[in-house]
Formats: C-alpha cells, sequence, structure tokens
C-alpha cells in the first residue's frame, strides 16, 4: 500500500507551518460541527432549541428524546419509535453481507485462480455494474419482487442487496487474489487437492484482511441504503427510511431533539464500525477503487 | 462407474466444471438483474408504460416529452451546477489537505479519522443534520443572531435560487474527506528523492507542487474525478433528507425526477427515458477509465 509510505521531503519554514495547523484545525471543526450539533441537541428539552442556541450545550441535559426517538416517537402512523425499524436493518444487514461476502470470495478466487476464455468479460460486466444509477433497474426490479411474492419484505430486499453488492464485493477479492501467487494454488492441484479444498486451504487462511475490508465495506453500504429501502421495503422499512419518515412528518411540533437522537440511532451501527475498525476501511476504499 | 479409469476421468472433468458452476449463479444474477433489467428499462422507455408498464411501442415519444418539460431541464441544470461544483470544491479541499497532512503534521493520526468519518454516514443522516444546521429559525442565522450578529442572513435552504447551494455543502462535508485520503495515498506513493533534486536545484515549495508533484498525483485526478462525478448523478438520499427537492422544485435532481414521475406521477414511460439517460451519463464517464483500467492489468 502507498499509504504507508513516507511523509514528503518537502522543508517548510515556521510560519508556513503555522498557517498549515491553522488550516487544518479550521476544517477538522468543520466536519466535528455537525457532530457536536447533533449530539449536544438530543441531551436537550425541546425548548432549549427552539427557544436557545443550537451551538450551545445543554443547560438541563435529558435522555429523554433518546427515549422518543427509540420507542415512542410517531413513524408514519404508528407511535412504535425506530426499534422496530433497527431491528428491520439488522435482519436485513447481516444475511445481505454474509452471503454477498462469500459469493464475493468464491468469484474472486475463480476469476484468479481458474481462469478460462471469457473471464475477463465477465469481470468486466461486474465491475461496470458496480457503478449503475439504480434508477435503471427500480421498475423491473418492482414487478419482480412483487411475481416472487417477496415485495416488501426483508427477504425481498435481502435479495436486492446481494445481487449489486456482488459486484462490489467480487472486486475486493479478485484484486487481493491476484497477488496472490498462483503457484501455490498449482502445487496443490498437482497434489491432488479439489477446487474447495484448496480454498478451503490455501486461499481463505490468508484472506483475513480482504474478509474485514468487505464486510465493512457491504456493511456500510446496505446500512445506509435508502433508495432500495424506500422502494421495496414496504411494511419492514429499514432504519434510512424510518428516520426520514420521523423528520420529515408534517403533523405536530417538530421535535427536533428526538429527529437529531434518530440521526444518531441510524448513525450508531455503521460510526461504531469506522471507529473499531476504521483503518481497514480506509485502506480497503484506496484497494478497491483507486490504483494511483 | 463402469471402471477405476473412467472414474477418475470423471473427477477431472468435475472439477474443470466445478469453478463454472460456481461463478454461474452469480453470473446469472448479474445477467438477469443487472443488464436484464436495464435492457427492460430501455425498452420501457419506448412504451406508453403509465402506471403499469405497457408493450405498446410509441418510438421516441418519451424522450421527446421528456425534453420538453421545464422540470426535467430545471432537474438537468441543477444536476450541472451541483456536479461541477461539488467535483471541483471536493477536489480542491482533498487536494489542499493531503498536501498539508503530509508536511510531517503533528496530530496526523487524530485528524486523518475526523476527517473521514463522515463517509461511513448515511447521506440520510448528513440530510437530516445539515437540513436543521441550515435552517434559519433554529440554525446557524439564528445562533449567530444570539451571539449578536444580528444583520447575519443565511437562508440558502429556503430561497429558490439559492438552496441547490445547500446540497453542494452537505455533499461536499460528506466526501472532501475521501477525496483526502486519496490523494494522500498518491502523495505517499511519491518517491522523495525527485523531490529531494528539485530542491537541490533551488526550486520553491509552490513550484515543486505545481510543477512536479500535481502532474505525478493524475491517476489520484482521474480517479476522483469519475467517483465524485458517478456520485453526483446518483445523487437522491441527500436531496429527499435536506430539502425533500424543494423549495417548491428547485432542488430536482433526474434521481429524483426519475422517482416521482415513475411512482407518483404514473408516467412510467417518461420516468425510464429519464433513467436510460442518467445510465448514459454514467456510461460515458465510467466505460473508459474501466476499460483503461482493465487493460492496464492484463
Amino acid at each position: 500500500m502507498a499509504s504507508t509510505g513516507q511523509d514528503t521531503a518537502v522543508r517548510t519554514g515556521p510560519f508556513t507551518r503555522l498557517f498549515i495547523y491553522g488550516i487544518l484545525l479550521v476544517f477538522a471543526l468543520f466536519y466535528l460541527m455537525p457532530l457536536f450539533v447533533v449530539i449536544a441537541n438530543s441531551l436537550k428539552p425541546l425548548g432549549e432549541i427552539t427557544g436557545g442556541n443550537m451551538m450551545a450545550l445543554p443547560v438541563v441535559w435529558t435522555l429523554e428524546p433518546w427515549r422518543q426517538a427509540w420507542s415512542v416517537a410517531q413513524i408514519g402512523v404508528e407511535p412504535t419509535g425506530l426499534k422496530p425499524y433497527f431491528l428491520n436493518s439488522i435482519l436485513m444487514v447481516v444475511p445481505a453481507v454474509a452471503i454477498s461476502t462469500v459469493l464475493g470470495a468464491l468469484n474472486g478466487y475463480v476469476l484468479t485462480k481458474w481462469s478460462f476464455r471469457g473471464d475477463k468479460i465477465i469481470f468486466g460486466l461486474l465491475l461496470f455494474s458496480c457503478f449503475i444509477p439504480f434508477q435503471i433497474v427500480l421498475i423491473p426490479m418492482a414487478t419482480v419482487l412483487g411475481k416472487l411474492g417477496l415485495a416488501g419484505s426483508i427477504p425481498g430486499l435481502i435479495l436486492v442487496h446481494v445481487v449489486y453488492g456482488i459486484g462490489f464485493s467480487t472486486l475486493y477479492f479478485r484484486n487481493y487474489y491476484a497477488s496472490f501467487p498462483t503457484e501455490l494454488v498449482r502445487a496443490a492441484m498437482i497434489d491432488g487437492a479439489g477446487f474447495f479444498r484448496i480454498f478451503w486451504r490455501i486461499m481463505l487462511p490468508v484472506s483475513g484482511p480482504i474478509i474485514v475490508v468487505t464486510v465493512i465495506w457491504q456493511f456500510t453500504n446496505i446500512w445506509n441504503d435508502f433508495l432500495f429501502g424506500a422502494s421495496f421495503g414496504g411494511q419492514t422499512q429499514p432504519m434510512t427510511v424510518a428516520l426520514n419518515n420521523l423528520v420529515q412528518s408534517s403533523t405536530g411540533v417538530k421535535e427536533y431533539n428526538v429527529h437529531f437522537a434518530g440521526a444518531i440511532l441510524a448513525a450508531l451501527p455503521t460510526l461504531v464500525v469506522y471507529i473499531v475498525a476504521g483503518r481497514y476501511f480506509v485502506r480497503g476504499l484506496m484497494a478497491g477503487s483507486v490504483k494511483g | 462407474m463402469a471402471n477405476h479409469s473412467s472414474g477418475a476421468d470423471f473427477r477431472t472433468r468435475l472439477q474443470e466444471w466445478i469453478p463454472k458452476l460456481v461463478l454461474s449463479p452469480s453470473l446469472a444474477a448479474m445477467l438477469v438483474f443487472v443488464y436484464g433489467f436495464i435492457a427492460f428499462t430501455i425498452f420501457l422507455s419506448f412504451t406508453d408504460s403509465k402506471m403499469l408498464p405497457s408493450y405498446d411501442l410509441v418510438g421516441l415519444e418519451n424522450y421527446a416529452k421528456l425534453w420538453n418539460l421545464s422540470s426535467w431541464w430545471v432537474a438537468v441544470v441543477n444536476l450541472f451546477i451541483f456536479a461541477s461544483l461539488y467535483i471541483i470544491i471536493c477536489t480542491v479541499i482533498g487536494l489542499m489537505l493531503a498536501i498539508f497532512l503530509d508536511q510531517k503534521i503533528r496530530g496526523e493520526g487524530f485528524l486523518r479519522p475526523i476527517y473521514l468519518y463522515p463517509m461511513a454516514l448515511s447521506f440520510i443522516v448528513t440530510g437530516t443534520a445539515w437540513k436543521w444546521i441550515l435552517d434559519p429559525g433554529i440554525g446557524i442565522e439564528n445562533s449567530m443572531h444570539l451571539w449578536g450578529w444580528t444583520s447575519f442572513q443565511f437562508n440558502w435552504i429556503k430561497d429558490r435560487d439559492m438552496a441547490i447551494y445547500t446540497v453542494v455543502i452537505a455533499a461536499v462535508w460528506q466526501t472532501s474527506g475521501f477525496v483526502m485520503a486519496m490523494f494522500l495515498a498518491g502523495l505517499r506513493g511519491i518517491d522523495n528523492e525527485i523531490l529531494k533534486a528539485a530542491q537541490i536545484d533551488g526550486a520553491s515549495n509552490f513550484s515543486l507542487y505545481r510543477r512536479i508533484v500535481i502532474p505525478l498525483l493524475r491517476p489520484a485526478f482521474l480517479s476522483a474525478f469519475v467517483i465524485l462525478a458517478h456520485l453526483a448523478v446518483k445523487s437522491y438520499d441527500l436531496i429527499i433528507a435536506l430539502t425533500g427537492g424543494g423549495p417548491g422544485r428547485a432542488t430536482e435532481l433526474p434521481a429524483t425526477f426519475m422517482y416521482s414521475y415513475t411512482f407518483t406521477r404514473n408516467s412510467m414511460g417518461i420516468g425510464a427515458a429519464s433513467a436510460v439517460i442518467m445510465l448514459m451519463t454514467i456510461a460515458a464517464i465510467m466505460t473508459p477509465y474501466l476499460y483503461a483500467e482493465l487493460k492496464e492489468k492484463t
């Protein structure tokens, strides 16, 4: 990886360095400001937002907006809070990530170690499929999910996310396995090891880093998806759609503090993953999308 | 099996087929759900589909109607404004932060995750946060008033002419850190000996970057452009959460146009035509790039 290399050899004077630190700090504040606003205001009573300063810390600290957002707030027509939708997202994201990662690993293994005529074309088609605007598949997908009886269900959403997640997971594993010595695979074949045995005994034990990367990438994308959830979620909407319904609801008083608490609840899983394994996440993004 | 040798033969032939069998479900899924669906949507764009798909062909009528709709033009012009500003500003900020972070900065390990964390968030979360921050009633404008700057005005999000720029602000906030990481990876890949040699020749820091470093970052510029451009064309969630396409229709983009024409205005043919144009835009950006990437690798 290039990013593990040395800093630049360019020398800078004290005045320039002060300027650089200043700019870097200003941007750090720019990126942190919304996080501060969201957290601070989720811990205030509503009156402190409508009658006070959004940029200020709470005077009275309260967890009530969090409780409201989680289990009381009106989402659509039901006053259920975000809890059931959080559960929907979990039930959708876990199988979708697992299936697309397993398929991506097997595809990457086939495309690099068992190459055959036409495999480049197949990979090219898979690669392009990563970048299509999903509007182009919405109409037929709605029809097909209806025909399969999967419209508005968790299995339907899992199917959609697996199908459109395979491209990226295959891309990651293919790039990773491409640098793994093919001679080792050849040697194992001569020793009589079969397709799955080689995968299980030789490829999988070295796949740790790329599995982490793919799981984080798929988890983030699928958890954060809105378009598919809104189009095909029906009664089993994921967290992002529920948060949007909460914030956009036009009835009653706008409970900004509850909206902010809801936004944190929707962001928490991906943020936690990012904080715990962020370094792999970044490296994965670089490996998958940039070869600079 | 009749005898031992044909059994072994069967096994080797099976071994030859297993890789293809393993790949085939993904291949089938891709051919049906990606390319089959694309073909079907292209087909629908030539039919008189309204609320449900119809199979009566009407030629290019939907495309003619589409380009005569003022709301489609609004969406296209908005995309042009949004995409150019989004790409330029993200690139400038990303490049600047990457160059600055590359100067042996103390606390780089602390700053980098701060720049990057917005990438992990959903556009719905980003949109929700910025919607209230930019709201003149409770957000920045109100804060400035309370801090004593009573003439301060910042109501772009409520202003038809300015609302699209608030989308740029939120989108730049979300992705510029990621662009920084791309440039930083590029910078760390540059051989320091080249820089040292140029310094011995007496080049100033500014000309060093302008003449040597930035040209060497060409691949990173290209990747950043392609990724940002395709994200811009696909932008949907952020609009929904931040402005809902409003005020009025002032911040509609092709993605929101497609959705509302197809699913709420019962003009599926026109919706399909707009989706085809979105796909063609992305294909025009991606195909040369992917082609070059694939060729380079082999």
